[in-house]
């Protein structure tokens, strides 16, 4: 059991904000995080059967593609899933080491290896399936929202984002913090009106995702013109009868 | 890498790649990056990287080669095509695919005197190029782009996971932002068209009867902008009425050669382009000769009106209803004119009038693939320009805008080279542009003189070529026409091929006595593809991270509307294999050849790499492969002498450079006199005089004129009919060809396919990575559809054509034309290619739908079968195949078919050698 910790006031809650208007579904959020992070703080991410029969591996971010309704509002669907850095963040709480854990600055929910004992109560936790398990390491891995990268000092400032959010080349990926009302993430979140992804369920994520949206462009209706004339109607007739000046 | 040339950083860690990321200053992909992209890390260390040359041993496809050192192959290469250009430098025949260095390529190819020279392009785009570049000096894709930052609608057609890749997502993304509507008109809902605002489950090959159809509503309701049709198109031009006649159809002319229209102020017929007169649009007039002409827009008009053009009358065969095609013309109306936009942005035209304003119709368009695949498609395409011009949305504020150096005077070029005989290079490009039966390859009968019979009647304006063709005219025609095939990076004996059964036949064939149909088979190539098998040398080329690349302006540039720009890759790694950048290798054996502008007088090599000519070569005075930093002290633009530090200067500024349009530049490139003049100063083009839009087309009536008998050269008289009626100077729609030759009955569903956006241009979908995103494909089909045909989710099913037939699996979906199946590209591969274990779902519930597609339509009587392609462009119709689906029943085997045996590559080492 490892206890969530309590956040100090003003304490940031750094997250994703998901556009489900603009994700086409590309994977290069989730290839960029995989090369990101395979090096990188979280150490290797484990590849299994590389060219063979079962290619696997551990990837922290996964794109499902699904169509969803019925009928005319039936849509094709890209969901982006990742950890969700939940505020009531079992995951964090059925630990029995405290390996799993959320940290109280930023809320982000990390995994310290050294404490891991692979027994996977983690990632059952998990409803969002967030959670990949090392069969090389026999650890359990999962986002780190890049900490690597967004406080790297050595990064310029406009760098110091997630690498799924740097590279999303449809724009779709925002990081920021959700603590602050004016944040852009916030103020996204508030214009489009955000969801909490099974927010039933009651785990509080971080992360928010914006439903898909319907741009239209009213015009009057129109209507067939009586008869089946054809060559150069009325209307086409006035457009041309106009003085033109080239 | 693949054609979308974002730029990248690498990052090194101890000499190895540690994390590759997208270069946020660079013009193309502004920091981000796809997964292939990023997944680059793994493809520079696959096990298919080919380690050495290699000289076959075993029979060709058996995959059995001798390792050999670089000497040794490139003596035998050099060797091989010294006596082909001695004798008939035609009898080599060199097609490479979708690389970035076609200017380079088709030069040793010019240099070297072959005609029998082309590119990727002609199964990929050649007809979006050609209706492009023949229309409106421009093109979808590569040579223009939507205005992403005012489009208020967007249309975009026939657009998968294609091209292009990053700056579509950026642009879907930046409108998406600006609540922009979007229409993706597509039999499949998947990528772009699952965020589009609207999606239109179009029936494949119909795409151009929809467009008639928007225009006839346009016209109907008098919704055209006939300002910008009379200042910067033809649609005034006065068109000689004359049936009978040799120029019957052509854009009546005074005496200085100068196009005529009717002035109504004056009453009289004056020189279309003058400025200030009041042309008609509509009417018949008098030409001086007696004989009667009419504006080309009057002939437009008429043809569109016509009620088969009504969407009630398409709605049916487009799968479209016609109150939706009625409803989106009038949104196209509305955002056109009602939603114009009107820039305070003062510019002069061609014609030296200053405009205080710049007005805009926001409606922009894309299309690639869908339109493309068609043998219908270079009419459909240009039916879509036509709409566009009809709407004054080119090049305009929110419309669709060049990507400089386009636009170009139309039609983009000089016509394609003529061979001067043995060891003499072409007098021209290879490539070119007729406009007229005269710019044609054929002989004294009208038949074709290059091998895959581009720029002959079978396919007039095959800009790109046909390398669809390729091995199997080369395999029909035998050994007296081709001695060498030299391929490079493309996998034509797999995925590239429109049958790769037929193929892989092809290339193994042998007469009588044993010896090979097609003599010696030459692949350069990165990887262990399927093709490789079939060479008799293999030139190993490097990773894109081990070479020198040049994004060049001379071949297909990465400029955008906001200015020209043009790029460079440096190498980053070390082989560590016998490996060679394969520009090098060209121009090495350029070299050796002795071949002009590659060696000097005395036969010395002029370039000692690639880097070394992407600094030097001039292809004319002052303009070479970089048009940045030119000059001495590196301070010129487009031209200047060579700059010995070029190469470092790029590296200093990202490896990439770009000059920024002035904002009275960024619109009306066309007619924009200060945007044409600094283009022609900086060497993009050759003329700043106005580039007239061509509604009309009219080197189109001239082939069809010749069918008809005019003129000395004519086509043959099996084609004749064939040019009369697909050369109409206006678009025209028609049944794709093999859809109206075969037996709808039979094979009641189109089948098409598309690419999966992790693997943009689909090599190096063995990435380590990458296929674990999708290392198997299924069948896509209509849940309705599937529940007729009696198939379920996970079904095992036959997929038939005329051609063959292919088992794999079903998944089905509601959000895909009911008349349509599909499936990704590319991702079935041949057991034992990619260094893939031989149980990879690649080959056991992969496959390829190219088993059912063919190079040849069905024969027609007696007479050789046409070409599968479309009779303007020759642009391969590998969209046009139907099929039927049944149950492979509850026994089926679990794994597709066919299966042809696994042949990986077996490489002896030869001992090392006694000195």
């Amino acid at each position: 059991m490892t206890m969530l910790p309590k956040s100090p006031p003003g304490a940031k809650k750094l997250g994703l904000v998901i556009d489900l208007d603009t994700c086409v579904g590309c994977h290069a959020c989730a290839v960029s995080c995989k090369e990101w992070n395979t090096k990188g703080e979280a150490g290797l991410l484990p590849d299994y059967d590389k060219y063979g029969a079962e290619p696997d591996g551990v990837w922290f971010n996964r794109i499902h593609s699904y169509e969803s309704g019925a009928g005319d509002g039936c849509r094709t669907v890209n969901l982006p899933r990742s950890c969700l850095h939940c505020e009531d963040a079992l995951c964090v709480t059925v630990c029995p080491t405290g390996a799993s854990y959320k940290r109280a600055e930023d809320g982000i929910v990390l995994v310290d290896a050294d404490k891991c004992i692979g027994c996977k109560l983690c990632s059952w936790a998990c409803p969002y399936g967030a959670r990949e398990f090392d069969e090389d390491a026999g650890v359990m891995r999962k986002c780190t929202l890049c900490i690597d990268r967004i406080y790297d000092k050595d990064l310029p400032q406009a760098e110091r984002e997630p690498a799924c959010v740097a590279t999303c080349p449809s724009r779709a990926r925002h990081f920021g913090d959700l603590a602050d009302p004016q944040s852009k993430v916030s103020q996204l979140v508030k214009k489009r009106g955000g969801v909490d992804l099974l927010g039933e369920l009651g785990y509080r994520p971080t992360n928010k995702y914006l439903p898909p949206r319907k741009a239209t462009i009213p015009t009057a209706p129109r209507e067939a013109p009586t008869g089946a004339a054809s060559g150069i109607g009325g209307a086409l007739l006035k457009l041309l009868d106009r003085a033109l000046s080239r | 890498m693949c054609a979308c040339r974002c730029g990248i950083k690498v990052h090194l860690e101890d000499g190895k790649l540690r994390y590759i990321e997208g270069n946020r200053d660079h013009p193309v992909n502004r920091g981000v990056l796809c997964a292939k992209g990023s997944a680059g890390i793994m493809s520079a260390v696959s096990p298919a990287r080919l380690a050495t040359p290699l000289k076959r041993i075993g029979p060709r496809g058996s995959g059995s080669f001798e390792a050999i050192g670089w000497d040794e192959a490139m003596s035998i290469a050099t060797r091989r095509l010294a006596a082909i250009r001695a004798t008939d430098p035609n009898r080599l025949a060199f097609f490479t695919g979708r690389d970035q260095s076609q200017s380079l390529t088709g030069y040793f190819a010019r240099m070297f005197g072959t005609i029998n020279y082309a590119a990727h392009g002609g199964f990929c785009s050649v007809n979006m190029a050609a209706a492009g570049v023949y229309s409106v000096g421009g093109a979808f894709w590569e040579f223009g782009e939507p205005d992403w930052d005012r489009a208020r609608l967007f249309l975009l057609f026939g657009v998968a996971e294609d091209h292009d890749s990053n700056p579509i997502k950026l642009g879907l993304g930046r409108l998406k932002e600006r609540g922009a509507k979007i229409i993706s008109i597509n039999p499949v809902r998947t990528g772009y068209s699952a965020i589009a605002d609207e999606f239109v489950a179009i029936t494949p090959g119909t795409d151009g009867l929809l467009v008639l159809a928007l225009a006839h509503c346009l016209l109907e309701a008098g919704d055209v902008d006939t300002e910008f049709l009379i200042r910067y198109t033809n649609a005034h031009h006065l068109v000689i009425d004359a049936p009978g006649a040799a120029d019957d159809g052509l854009i009546a002319r005074n005496e200085a050669g100068r196009e005529l229209a009717f002035d109504r102020r004056s009453a009289a017929l004056v020189e279309a382009g003058a400025a200030g007169i009041d042309p008609a649009l509509a009417g018949a007039f008098v030409l001086p000769d007696g004989r009667r002409a009419r504006p080309a827009f009057a002939l437009l008009a008429e043809r569109y009106l016509d009620p088969q053009y009504a969407p009630e009358a398409v709605a049916g065969r487009c799968g479209v209803e016609a109150a939706t095609i009625r409803r989106i013309a009038a949104e196209i109306a509305e955002v056109a004119f009602r939603q114009a936009i009107v820039l305070d942005q003062p510019w002069t035209d061609t014609s030296g009038r200053r405009h205080e304003q710049m007005t805009g119709r926001p409606v922009a368009m894309h299309a690639m693939r869908g339109i493309s695949a068609h043998s219908n498609g270079f009419h459909t395409c240009r039916a879509i320009h036509v709409l566009q011009m009809l709407l004054g949305a080119i090049d305009t504020p929110g419309s669709w805008r060049y990507k400089s150096p386009y636009p170009k005077p139309i039609p983009g070029g000089p016509p394609p080279g003529r061979p001067r005989g043995p060891g003499r290079p072409l007098d021209g490009s290879v490539l070119g542009f007729p406009t007229r039966p005269e710019d044609l390859l054929v002989d004294e009968a009208g038949e074709a003189l290059r091998l895959d019979r581009a720029f002959s009647w079978e396919a007039p304006l095959a800009i790109h070529g046909l390398m669809h063709m390729v091995i199997a005219r080369a395999f029909e025609e035998g050994p007296e026409r081709i001695d060498t095939l030299f391929l490079f990076m493309a996998n034509m004996a797999w995925n590239s091929a429109m049958n790769p059964g037929e193929t892989t036949r092809m290339l193994s064939a042998c007469d009588d006595a044993g010896n090979y149909r097609i003599p010696f088979v030459i692949v350069a190539d990165a990887f262990a593809s399927e093709t490789v098998a079939y060479a008799d040398l293999v030139l190993p080329d490097t990773t894109y991270l081990e070479r020198y690349d040049c994004i060049s302006l001379l071949d297909r540039p990465i400029g955008s509307a906001h200015g020209p720009a043009d790029a460079i890759r440096v190498p980053v790694l070390p082989t560590g294999r016998e490996v060679r950048p394969f520009q090098d290798v060209l121009i090495d054996l350029a070299g050796r050849l002795g071949l002009p502008n590659f060696a000097d007088a005395e036969g010395k090599p002029l370039y000692a790499s690639y880097a070394d000519y992407i600094v030097r070569h001039e292809r004319r005075p002052g303009i070479g492969p970089l048009a940045g930093f030119r000059g001495a002290d590196g301070a010129s633009i487009g031209r200047g002498a060579p700059n010995p530090g070029q190469l470092r200067r790029y590296v200093e500024n990202g490896s990439f450079w770009v000059h920024h349009l002035p904002p009275e530049q960024l619109y009306y490139k066309h007619a924009n006199r200060a945007y044409l003049t600094g283009a022609k100063a900086m060497g993009l083009i050759e003329s700043d005089e106005q580039i007239v839009l061509q509604l009309y087309c009219e080197p189109l009536q001239r082939f069809r004129l010749a069918a008809r008998g005019h003129g000395t050269r004519r086509p043959p008289e099996r084609l004749r009919a064939r040019i009369a009626s697909f050369f109409d100077p206006l678009p025209i729609w028609y049944v794709p060809l093999e859809e109206a030759m075969v037996d709808r009955e039979r094979f009641p569903l189109h089948a098409i396919t598309q690419r999966p956006m992790a693997m943009y241009h689909s090599w190096g979908s063995h990435n380590a990575w990458l296929r674990q995103v999708l290392p198997e494909n299924r069948i896509y089909l209509h849940a309705g559809r599937a529940a007729e045909i009696g198939v379920r989710d996970d079904d095992w099913v036959w997929v038939r054509s005329r051609n063959g037939s292919v088992r794999c699996m079903v998944r089905t979906m509601t959000g895909v034309n009911r008349d349509t199946v599909w499936t990704w590209n590319a991702i079935g591969k041949r057991a034992g290619a990619w260094a893939l274990q031989n149980d990879a779902p690649e080959f056991r519930r992969g496959f390829l739908l190219n088993h059912l597609i063919s190079e040849y339509l069905p024969k027609a009587g007696d007479a050789a079968p046409d070409s599968n392609s479309d009779p303007v462009t020759g642009q391969a119709a590998w969209f046009d195949v139907t099929v039927s689906i049944e149950p492979a029943g509850p026994d089926s085997p679990a794994q597709t078919a066919p299966q042809p045996a696994a042949n990986p590559l077996r490489i002896k080492r030869s001992p090392e050698p006694v000195s």
